[in-house]
């Protein structure tokens, strides 16, 4: 595929411009967003570190092993943002298949002995000297950039195309969701049906902001619903995955099992009040009555400890990166920045509140951490240059709030 | 193109509103989800993580000293070996601690299915016994180990893991001048499942391996004596490690109960019951040519002033080491068993014995309070009406003889004549619509017939009989009786053909009136025989009454509750029940009549070389014939001046023969310590302490000389004293034949 970089600059793109261009780009950095990203792996390296300082078991003896390995996982995070902020659109562009293909062998070679199993899902490649790899975490990353970049080729050349483009073909429509099915597909077999949600509402997400007609909206709302009945109707779906629905609303369902989870997860929120019981001081998060409490259920430790007023101030500094995100997708005046806006604020905002909702009961159990907040290096460097990619956009988007056509 | 285009745009743009809107809805959801489960429904998750979470370990208190009037501990404390089993660790080992249960079953002579109930948690499905404590608590399986099996378990710690020794505390019986009051104390024994249930009703902290005081003294303090338990609420891990404290209440020890038990005297007073029954074993029964059974007996020695217990025994009793650390089933049975006389019962207060001529203070009451005089009266040998014959004791006679005189003699016929003229008065067999019934009236207002209100639990009535009992007596039993006029008693039959034809006849006479007051119920209630009965408790009571001025006092023993650093927690003052309806004279002429009874009547050899005139006594004797038992002897006494203490002693002993011959000389021995006496110095001030003692702040009880032995009199200078009390036999030094 042969890149030209002049060619994505759009009508605006004068090489006079460039250069001014170049020169504002530290002043249109957006530090709201990356600010609320930072503030909320801070509050995480909090709740991580008050999960797990009595998890002997877990830390091997240092309280703070966890919260030093947070917030090594922040600065890392901190650096592939600033990373994927520098690169041109046509260096992303370049980079999109590339790092799709990366991701798509990485989660093959998870379903190889390469892999490791935690939690009944075989998501993990260990790397030795206590790293190991979540290649789902980055497929999230590459069917994003890659269903952008499809979304935005041109039909018949093959070239790339702009958001001049009349509508969404079905032959795009088609690609589109062939890019998506086969990570997904893979991610299904592993089993880990939490990243693949987030990647079908993901790609749902994209096609919506894309300006897929209704009509072929509903056809494949209604294909994926197909899809899903067939799932659990020819059991193919593992059964802790059936239980952990049907267990979610009503954990008298299944005590021992998933609704253990989310009774414990309950208590603990529900024992906060409105200011909780101070950092450190939740006698559940202490008891380690709740399972997983530093990866998915570490909304719980905020629930516990810091109350309604700290659960409250958590899900404001979601609100603040979301709604960063997608008002940069509003003033964004190219196709392929407002899908890579949208498709991450569909990714954090379902992630968010499913993360949340499930610890609250109102969700069913899934294997999804809350971004930037949850324990686990893969979900933070994705996170991280998920919000690289909107400040990308941020910092190439030359339009003033409203695109006027 | 650019109509197409500009829609298109506009689609974008409205859907990235509408991902605004669905954004800002979706956190609004969360926000409102977690109001509803912190703000609105918070306190049932405190609730339920408290439940989940927090684990209570109790620490016991130590119980409170049963104390004597010095301050003689006696029931105490003492440590113990005891073992326990720390079930986490036990059920961690391989085989889930089947190999320790059978060494430990082995070493303490069990099985190990006995300890593994004992240590199972208790559930509504789960058989007792079980665990209904902390899981984290260790599980007391043996109280009281010998060193020995204390040593072996924590020596070979890889043998018995999870098996802990340590010290316990329980409940000593220190015994001063070895005196066993097994009765009055009482015992513990594990707390019961109702105990539970209103324990934690009242929102008490109580195991099942709690003691609880089961009788006497130590269950009718139970709840100063108990104290309360320590709680230590530590918050509990996942997997019931301790994390830390919530909340720690400090044990508070049970308080002491200062009696008014005087420990010498109680032991001076099991000594002469016991010289009592050796007495009376050694004579031999006019009714039926054996040696007196004195199957049973009971003393009991009240201030008069203030109806508080200085001493008080019965036999037959038993060892009150028996319940520490559990009793066994023999060892209950044992104390149980009725041919062995169920030692469990105390005599004093839960026997009832027919009062004899000791009733007769209360029938000369009725007597003067009811018309008659204290002139001349007819002692005749016999008292007939109708075809019935009432004799004398012995059918001995004096004549016309004062009413004092008939006393001091005791002379029945003297009191049936005036019984019968009584029962003439309110109509005879066809009873006035409220007949008086005096005597029985003035029973009951000595308190006879009725629980005294004493200090202690399971206390006996006893029974005094007028019209309406009988009337209601044979209301209930009529068909049994009728039942057994006429098909007899076959089971008596075949060993007592005699006794089984007597019964029937009284059987086919019952059936027929027995609802009916007659003539012979009313003469021999004037003697204190037939169908009254009083406990030695009640008698002793009665005199007390007489002795401090018509006063009728609630006996007690505890007199006060104080802190284990002696702070005075609960006075515990003399109760007075009610006033005499007797009149000054009436009890001036008792009090004169009972002297004299002490002096020149029956009672006298047992009073011989007294100094009557430092401290004055006064007595009365009984013998009261049971058909078909040998006598029982009865015996009360009391003794002081008008203005220092009076003591009252009454003994009564079963098939124990006359009051004066076996009773007689053991009560003047208690009287002779209660006055000093006994060591030659008698003082009309007793020899009682009359203060609390004194309990030191830092909890050390008063510093009293070694109680082992009880103290014996300086060598007599003289032969008077002990001759006519302590070498007593048969009924040869009675000067005359006594009731």
């Amino acid at each position: 595929m042969t890149l030209n970089p002049a060619v994505n600059k759009g009508p605006a793109a004068l090489p006079v411009a460039e250069t001014r261009r170049r020169a504002s780009r530290l002043r249109r950095f957006d530090w709201i967003l990356p600010g609320a990203a930072f503030a909320l792996s801070v509050y995480g390296a909090l709740l991580v570190w008050s999960a797990t300082r009595g998890r002997t078991s877990l830390t091997g003896g240092d309280p703070q092993f966890f919260l030093k390995r947070h917030l090594l996982n922040l600065l890392i995070g901190l650096a592939l943002m600033a990373g994927t902020s520098m690169l041109s659109y046509a260096w992303l562009r370049a980079c999109a298949p590339v790092f799709y293909v990366l991701a798509f062998l990485a989660l093959l070679a998870v379903l190889t002995p390469l892999g490791t199993t935690i939690n009944g899902a075989h998501s993990w490649i260990v790397l030795g000297g206590g790293f190991s790899i979540q290649p789902a975490e980055y497929a999230k990353v590459a069917v994003v950039l890659g269903l952008a970049v499809v979304l935005t080729l041109k039909p018949v050349t093959g070239v790339l195309s702009d958001h001049l483009a009349v509508a969404v073909p079905p032959r795009r429509i088609a690609a589109a969701v062939l890019a998506a099915g086969i990570p997904t597909g893979i991610i299904m077999l592993l089993p880990d049906l939490g990243s693949a949600m987030v990647i079908l509402v993901s790609t749902a997400g994209l096609l919506v902001f894309a300006g897929t007609s209704g009509k072929w909206l509903a056809l494949l709302a209604a294909g994926a619903a197909a899809a899903a009945v067939a799932a659990t109707q020819l059991h193919l779906l593992a059964r802790h995955q059936v239980n952990r629905f049907a267990a979610f609303a009503d954990p008298h369902l299944d005590p021992q099992g998933v609704g253990y989870n989310t009774a414990q997860a309950r208590l603990a929120i529900g024992s906060g009040g409105v200011l909780g019981k101070g950092l450190f001081n939740g006698t559940q998060t202490n008891g380690r009555y709740v399972p997983e409490q530093q990866t998915d259920f570490v909304f719980t430790v905020a629930g516990e400890e810091l109350g309604f007023v700290g659960g409250v101030a958590l899900i404001a500094l979601f609100a603040v990166l979301l709604l960063r995100g997608i008002s940069i997708a509003r003033q964004c005046d190219d196709l392929f920045g407002m899908l890579v806006c949208a498709g991450v604020v569909s990714w954090f905002a379902f992630e968010t509140f499913e993360n949340i909702g499930m610890t609250l009961g109102i969700m069913p159990v899934a294997g999804i951490p809350l971004p930037f907040v949850s324990y686990g290096g893969s979900s933070m460097f994705a996170s991280f240059i998920a919000v690289g990619l909107i400040e990308n956009v941020r910092l190439r988007s030359t339009r003033p709030a409203v695109t006027l056509d | 193109m650019t109509s197409a285009r500009s829609r298109l745009a506009d689609r974008r743009r409205t859907r990235l509103m509408v991902l605004r809107v669905l954004v800002l809805a979706l956190l609004a959801t969360l926000v409102g989800r977690l109001w509803y489960l912190q703000v609105r429904t918070g306190q049932t998750f405190r609730d339920a993580a408290a439940a989940n979470d927090v684990r209570t370990v109790v620490t016991p208190a130590v119980r409170g000293d049963i104390l004597d009037d010095l301050g003689r501990p006696l029931v105490d404390n003492r440590s113990a070996l005891s073992l326990s089993v720390d079930r986490g660790t036990l059920l961690a080992g391989r085989d889930h601690g089947a190999a320790t249960l059978a060494r430990l079953a082995a070493m303490l002579g069990t099985t190990p299915q006995a300890i593994s109930d004992e240590l199972r948690t208790c559930a509504p499905k789960v058989p007792k016994p079980c665990w209904n404590g902390s899981p984290l608590q260790p599980i007391p399986i043996a109280r009281n180990v010998s060193v020995q099996q204390a040593l072996s378990v924590a020596e070979q710690h890889e043998l018995f893991p999870g098996v802990i020794a340590g010290p316990d505390t329980i409940r000593r019986f220190p015994a001063p001048y070895s005196l066993n009051a097994a009765h009055i104390l009482g015992y513990l024994s594990p707390a019961t499942e109702k105990e539970l249930s209103s324990a934690a009703a009242k929102g008490e902290v109580m195991q099942r391996s709690d003691l609880v005081g089961r009788a006497g003294l130590e269950e009718t303090y139970d709840s100063y004596l108990r104290g309360k338990p320590g709680v230590t609420q530590v918050a509990v891990d996942i997997v019931g490690h301790a994390q830390s404290t919530v909340a720690d209440t400090p044990p508070v020890n049970g308080d002491h109960l200062v009696t008014s038990i005087d420990a010498r005297i109680q032991a001076v007073a099991e000594r002469e019951l016991g010289n009592a029954v050796a007495r009376a074993r050694s004579q031999t029964s006019p009714t039926n040519g054996k040696p007196y059974a004195a199957d049973s007996a009971a003393v009991v020695v009240l201030d008069a002033r203030t109806g508080r217990v200085v001493a008080m025994a019965s036999t037959p009793t038993y060892d009150p080491n028996v319940w520490t650390g559990g009793i066994s089933q023999g060892d209950y049975a044992a104390l149980t068993d009725q041919a062995a006389g169920t030692p469990l019962l105390s005599r004093a207060y839960q026997g009832q014995f027919a009062p004899g001529s000791t009733f007769k203070a209360v029938t000369t009451s009725a007597m003067l309070e009811n018309g008659f005089g204290t002139g001349t009266y007819d002692c005749s040998p016999s008292f007939s009406y109708g075809g019935q014959s009432f004799t004398n004791f012995e059918g001995e006679a004096f004549g016309p003889i004062s009413l004092k005189r008939a006393i001091e003699v005791s002379c029945d016929t003297v009191f049936y004549r005036v019984a019968f003229e009584m029962w003439q008065r309110d109509g005879g067999i066809k009873p006035v619509p409220h007949p008086a019934e005096p005597i029985a009236t003035m029973a009951h207002a000595y308190g006879l017939g009725a629980k005294t209100g004493i200090d202690l639990p399971g206390e006996a009535p006893g029974d005094i009989q007028d019209r309406a009992e009988k009337q209601s007596t044979w209301n209930k039993m009529h068909g049994i009786w009728c039942k057994r006029a006429k098909d007899g008693y076959p089971e008596v039959a075949g060993s007592d053909p005699a006794r089984a034809a007597y019964l029937q006849s009284i059987a086919k006479e019952n059936c027929i009136d027995g609802n009916l007051y007659k003539p012979g119920d009313a003469v021999i209630s004037a003697i204190g025989q037939g169908g009254d009965l009083v406990t030695p408790l009640q008698l002793a009571r009665v005199y007390a009454a007489i002795a401090n001025g018509g006063t009728l006092m609630q006996p007690q023993i505890g007199r006060a509750v104080v802190t284990p650093d002696g702070k005075l927690v609960k006075d515990l003052p003399p109760i007075v029940s009610r006033r005499l309806p007797v009149s000054g004279s009436t009890l001036a002429f008792l009090a004169d009549a009972l002297h004299g009874t002490a002096t020149e009547g029956t009672a006298a050899p047992a009073f011989a070389g007294w100094p009557q005139n430092i401290i004055p006594t006064y007595a009365k004797t009984g013998t009261a014939e049971v058909y078909g038992k040998q006598t029982t002897s009865c015996f009360v006494a009391y003794a002081g001046t008008g203005t220092g203490p009076r003591y009252v002693v009454a003994m009564m002993v079963s098939q124990g023969g006359t009051g004066v011959g076996t009773s007689g000389p053991s009560v003047a021995k208690i009287l002779q310590a209660l006055f000093g006496v006994d060591m030659g110095k008698p003082d009309p001030n007793g020899t009682l302490p009359t203060a609390l003692p004194a309990i030191r702040p830092d909890g050390l009880l008063p510093a009293l000389p070694p109680a082992i032995t009880l103290p014996t009199p300086p060598p007599p200078p003289a032969p008077a004293g002990s001759a006519g009390s302590g070498t007593q036999t048969a009924s040869g030094s009675a000067p005359k034949p006594t009731t």
